[in-house]
């Protein structure tokens, strides 16, 4: 179901983990209720830091997608559709963030990355409208 | 949480005029992978060995669970609660793959059946086999094994992987994040950066005796970049005076730095020469040990 991360892609491996996880629960693979793999079974079936899993649990559950039951396990929370507005803020402040700082590291300016992101804004706007 | 399992201050093997190991700090956390990187001769083994109470420092002190490593009783102590694996995998030749471990077993009252028949089992070793007879990747997997089903709260491998085939590199690493699941400390030295990328989380790289980096993995590869830089005209700089610039090689318009943390305020600073291109590289540890030996080379002075 998961497969292991690739190590020299400069993204970090517990974000490429995290993604792999979010994916499959999003798309139901894991279903609500249903338990995680335990981390060590994780662990060595990536071949990963066992404390790299951990972490990656540590935050799905702040983000309110999981639930470590200690002793037990992690489950897919119930309500994971409920994720906080919080956690969607912070999720997509990460995400600007990168996009910005990529197309500035391509020599885009300030100013034109802010007229794109106006323009598509607006444009989302009226989309929403014309609905 | 944070307690520390292995720590040196000083840490120093001198022989005769060559400095084998010069002042070596150390702190690596319970509970961690810890990968030890350095070139043939970095002083890796030597730093293992006084860890070991098989070699005496010259100056320095050290400790492994509290005990102190320059101390005969407590070097005892420490014999018995780590798991070592020696870089010769040195073995007694006359026996079998199956007495050796009949043999070892007693030693050790936490012995781990199950690891052993698992072991024995990824790595189908041929029980009956004279160890006299064994090819290099095997006689690594039968010191492993005897080292590993000793069931130690602290695992000292010394190029555990040398010999091994991808197939079984790849068991023995999941055998350790195994291994560190359960809660143990794992320090291994290795020049295969990759595996050591691949399972470590905690990094100490040595160059010719002297630590060159001592920190966790992610933060390494968050701190370390290259910036590219392009300009129009041959810019005029000084990189080395900013905060944070390692090295940096100029080719006419373009610059490249090498970079430790402080990133954007490097780049701040040069934008005021107008640059027409800025790229941030992210870099693999590999790229991170070599830039970084590259960088210390460079400007040793």
């Amino acid at each position: 179901m998961f497969t292991k991360p690739n190590h020299q892609s400069g993204i970090p491996i517990y974000v490429q983990i995290k993604e792999q996880i979010i994916h499959v629960i999003e798309k139901g693979v894991i279903k609500p209720g249903e338990q995680l793999p335990s981390v060590r079974t994780m662990a060595e079936q990536l071949v990963i830091n066992p404390n790299t899993v951990m972490k990656i649990y540590r935050e799905l559950e702040v983000e309110g997608i999981i639930e470590v039951k200690h002793g037990s396990g992690a489950f897919v929370k119930t309500k994971h559709s409920g994720k906080s507005k919080a956690a969607l803020v912070k999720q997509g402040t990460v995400v600007v963030q990168k996009t910005v700082q990529n197309l500035l590291n391509k020599g885009l300016s300030v100013d034109e990355i802010r007229r794109i992101v106006q323009a598509e804004l607006q444009n989302q706007g009226e989309i929403l409208i014309n609905l | 949480m944070n307690e520390f399992v292995i720590t040196t201050k000083g840490l120093t093997k001198r022989y005769g005029d060559f400095c084998a190991v010069d002042k070596l700090d150390l702190n690596i956390p319970r509970g961690t992978i810890c990968g030890f990187l350095g070139q043939n001769g970095a002083g890796k083994s030597t730093t293992i060995k006084m860890l070991l109470g098989m070699v005496k420092p010259s100056s320095g002190t050290g400790e492994i669970l509290g005990l102190d490593i320059g101390d005969e009783n407590q070097s005892v102590e420490i014999r018995k609660r780590v798991a070592y694996v020696a870089e010769d995998k040195r073995l007694y030749d006359y026996m079998t793959v199956g007495q050796i471990i009949k043999f070892t077993r007693p030693f050790f009252a936490e012995w781990n059946y199950s690891m052993e028949e698992r072991l024995l089992d990824e790595f189908r070793l041929p029980t009956s086999r004279k160890i006299k007879s064994l090819s290099k990747g095997m006689r690594t997997q039968l010191a492993l094994i005897v080292g590993l089903c000793r069931n130690a709260e602290i695992i000292i491998l010394d190029e555990p992987s040398e010999g091994l085939d991808p197939v079984n590199n790849e068991k023995l690493l999941k055998v350790l994040v195994g291994l560190a699941a359960d809660g143990k400390t794992i320090f291994f030295s290795s020049h295969h950066v990759f595996e050591v990328e691949q399972i470590a989380e905690h990094i100490i790289m040595l160059h010719n005796g002297k630590l060159l980096d001592n920190r966790p993995l992610d933060q390494l590869k968050a701190n370390y970049k290259l910036i590219k830089l392009l300009f129009d005209d041959v810019p005029n700089l000084n990189p080395l005076e900013l905060k944070g610039v390692k090295s940096y090689v100029q080719v006419d318009r373009s610059v490249t730095l090498f970079t430790d943390n402080n990133e954007e305020q490097i780049i701040d600073r040069l934008k005021i020469n107008n640059p027409s291109s800025i790229e941030v590289i992210n870099l693999n540890l590999r790229d991170i040990f070599l830039e970084s030996l590259k960088a210390i080379e460079n400007y040793a002075a």
